[in-house]
């Protein structure tokens, strides 16, 4: 029996949903190794404290809170230094960390200082003898490996969704500790967090995606994307590289080989030809819809469902028809 | 200004991988191989940070067997000084192990600014940068998908999900690189045959511990998709049924 440990991204005071999900699996392995102990480190401005509630929700029974004024944007050398002093100090078998933009920036720094491997990005895990074997899928997700990871501990990054954030209700221990650095003395100093222009919901988050690519025409009918994203409600805005590159949506919502890698419930391509780089990004999403109106276009190979059609055309009758889907239960 | 850039030799990824027939690596008949696409962008940022500032020195570095050297010199040709092969017979899987590599070479090697790709495309880690940047004690930043650098001092933006954030930070430094810098020039034939009398320099790689083994590479299933509901506005009655009683998801 060993005690697993979880960090919990934050962002802007929120906790993320990835942040749960380490949690979530943080407690799936303790309680497949014998049911030790979870501690969960959430690393904020002051008012983060009032997160700990949920984080024993999800199965921590210790929460360990920074709350700092210093602290409101993520300052990487200070929660890597942080989580790095606190994760030495237990004797953990594994640390839970979020494949996120973040928590790929911090797993990695954490590791180095504890001079530990780093099973980073998986979709899977489980305990074998002394050895955390766990699947990464590499080569932009045409080829998994599997990895046996040794030492103590072994800290993992977990691909966003690969683990869905489950209640587990525990009476946590909460524990207020100051971060391992000032965070005045930090070189590299965060100045600054641009909000994206999109809907409330982001791309790390969303159940769903409605993602939208050249077929569009113009960037002004990307209303109809977000007008369909609205109408699910829990969805968030994508779009291919042909359309960043030219301007129509921020760079941040690129999704692909080269922009991000996205598995939600339910990923809606409008407009996509389904080039290679872009599959590479979302090709793991549970269900895959594609609107296009060439019958030929490859992204109709991986969709589950097809709709053969102008984008223009369907997007407005669609939107509405979700809306009404949705009204209804 | 003094910079390095590590970059890794990665498959095309465009190709239809097989798997060996150990079942733990790719079969590499007939693959093409090329810079890995993020190490490519920091070869670009690399020569235009030196570009701007008229003057300075890039230098690659590249762990693995000789078939690197073929890597080094595309580097070369798109206008880097000189390279440095660190020369083993296996890159280890384990990320830690090649940033202690990496890390050793770069010690006291003087540079202002050690550039990575933000990841490589083929083992898709995202590790090494941060890593070796602890290792050798200077700050990082990793991601960045702008990156200006002015009075020994560097600004960066990384992109997040759904938004993105600014960071400041003293050289030297290590930064790893997204897309959205630069992407990478194509070699001229100028610069094809400039790049055969750059040096090229062979060290043996210490190569450590490594605790990550690969013990099973294989291809994901085939999605079985295809099926087409209709075309046009008349087929959203049945995709929505579709959606709320197969797929669920409404
Ligand atoms: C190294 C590298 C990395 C890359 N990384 C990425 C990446 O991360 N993400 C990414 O997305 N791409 C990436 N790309 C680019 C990729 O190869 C494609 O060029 C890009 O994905 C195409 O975007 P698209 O589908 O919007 O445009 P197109 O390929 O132009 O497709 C437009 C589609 O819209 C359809 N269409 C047109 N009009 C209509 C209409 N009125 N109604 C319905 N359908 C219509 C067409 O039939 C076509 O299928 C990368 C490329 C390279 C070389």
């Amino acid at each position: 029996m060993a005690n697993t440990f979880a960090f919990v991204e934050s962002r802007g005071g929120d906790l993320r949903r990835v942040g749960l999900e380490s949690v979530t699996a943080a407690r799936h392995l303790a309680d497949a190794t014998g049911g030790g102990d979870v501690h969960a480190l959430v690393v904020g401005a002051p008012g983060i404290a009032s997160k700990t509630e949920m984080i024993a929700a999800h199965g921590a029974d210790v929460v360990e809170v920074v709350e700092h004024p210093g602290l409101a944007l993520y300052s990487p050398e200070v929660v890597a230094a942080t989580a790095a002093d606190r994760i030495g100090a237990g004797s953990y078998r594994a640390a839970f960390f979020s494949a996120s933009a973040q928590g790929r920036d911090l797993a990695p720094r954490v590791a180095a200082k504890l001079g530990v491997a780093l099973g980073a990005d998986v979709t899977a895990f489980e305990a074998s003898g002394d050895a955390i074997i766990v699947r990464h899928p590499v080569n932009t997700g045409k080829v998994i490996a599997t990895l046996s990871i040794t030492g103590t501990p072994v800290l993992l990054s977990l691909r966003p969704g690969a683990v869905t954030a489950a209640r587990a209700p525990r009476t946590a221990r909460v524990e207020a500790i100051a971060p391992a650095m000032d965070p005045a003395s930090a070189r590299v100093v965060p100045k600054e967090l641009l909000a994206g222009n999109t809907a409330k919901l982001d791309l790390g988050e969303a159940p769903v995606i409605v993602s939208g690519g050249r077929g569009l025409r113009a960037p002004e009918n990307f209303k109809l994307v977000e007008d369909l994203a609205s109408a699910f409600g829990n969805a968030a805005v994508g779009a291919t590289r042909a359309v960043t590159d030219d301007g129509w949506r921020p760079h941040t919502d690129q999704i692909g080989q080269t922009g991000r890698l996205v598995s939600p419930d339910l990923y809606v391509a409008c407009g996509i030809s389904g080039a290679i780089q872009h599959l590479a990004g979302m090709r793991t999403s549970k269900t895959i819809v594609a609107i296009n109106k060439d019958r030929e276009a490859p992204i109709f190979k991986i969709a589950d469902y097809g709709v053969v059609g102008d984008v223009l055309e369907v997007l407005p009758v669609l939107t509405d028809a979700v809306r009404k889907a949705k009204h209804s239960h | 200004m003094k910079i390095a850039v590590c970059i890794k030799r990665a498959a095309d990824m465009e190709t239809r991988f097989k798997i060996a027939a150990n079942g733990m690596s790719v079969d590499e008949t007939g693959v093409k191989f090329d810079i890995a696409d993020f190490d490519g962008f920091a070869v670009e940022a690399a020569l235009q940070l030196k570009e701007r500032e008229g003057a300075g020195d890039v230098t690659v570095i590249s762990m693995g067997p000789d078939t690197v050297q073929e890597t080094l010199r595309k580097a070369l040709s798109m206008g880097a000084d000189k390279a440095v092969q660190l020369k083993t017979d296996a890159v280890p899987a384990d990320a830690l192990a090649i940033a202690r590599v990496l890390a050793d070479e770069l010690e006291g090697g003087g540079y202002d600014l050690m550039l990575f790709g933000r990841m490589a495309i083929d083992a898709a880690n995202q590790s090494v940068g941060p890593m070796t940047a602890e290792l050798l004690g200077v700050p990082c930043v990793s991601a960045a998908s702008q990156l200006t650098i002015a009075n020994g001092r560097g600004t960066a933006r990384r992109e997040l999900e759904g938004a993105a954030d600014v960071l400041e930070f003293p050289l030297p430094a290590v930064v790893t690189i997204d897309e959205g810098i630069a992407r990478p020039r194509l070699p001229s034939l100028k610069g094809i045959m400039a790049a055969k009398k750059k040096p090229l320099e062979v060290k043996p790689a210490q190569v450590g511990e490594s605790r990550v083994k690969v013990t099973k590479m294989e291809l994901p299933p085939e999605r079985t998709g295809g099926r087409i509901v209709g075309e046009g506005p008349a087929a959203v009655p049945e995709l929505v049924r579709l959606l709320q009683t197969e797929a669920k998801v409404l």
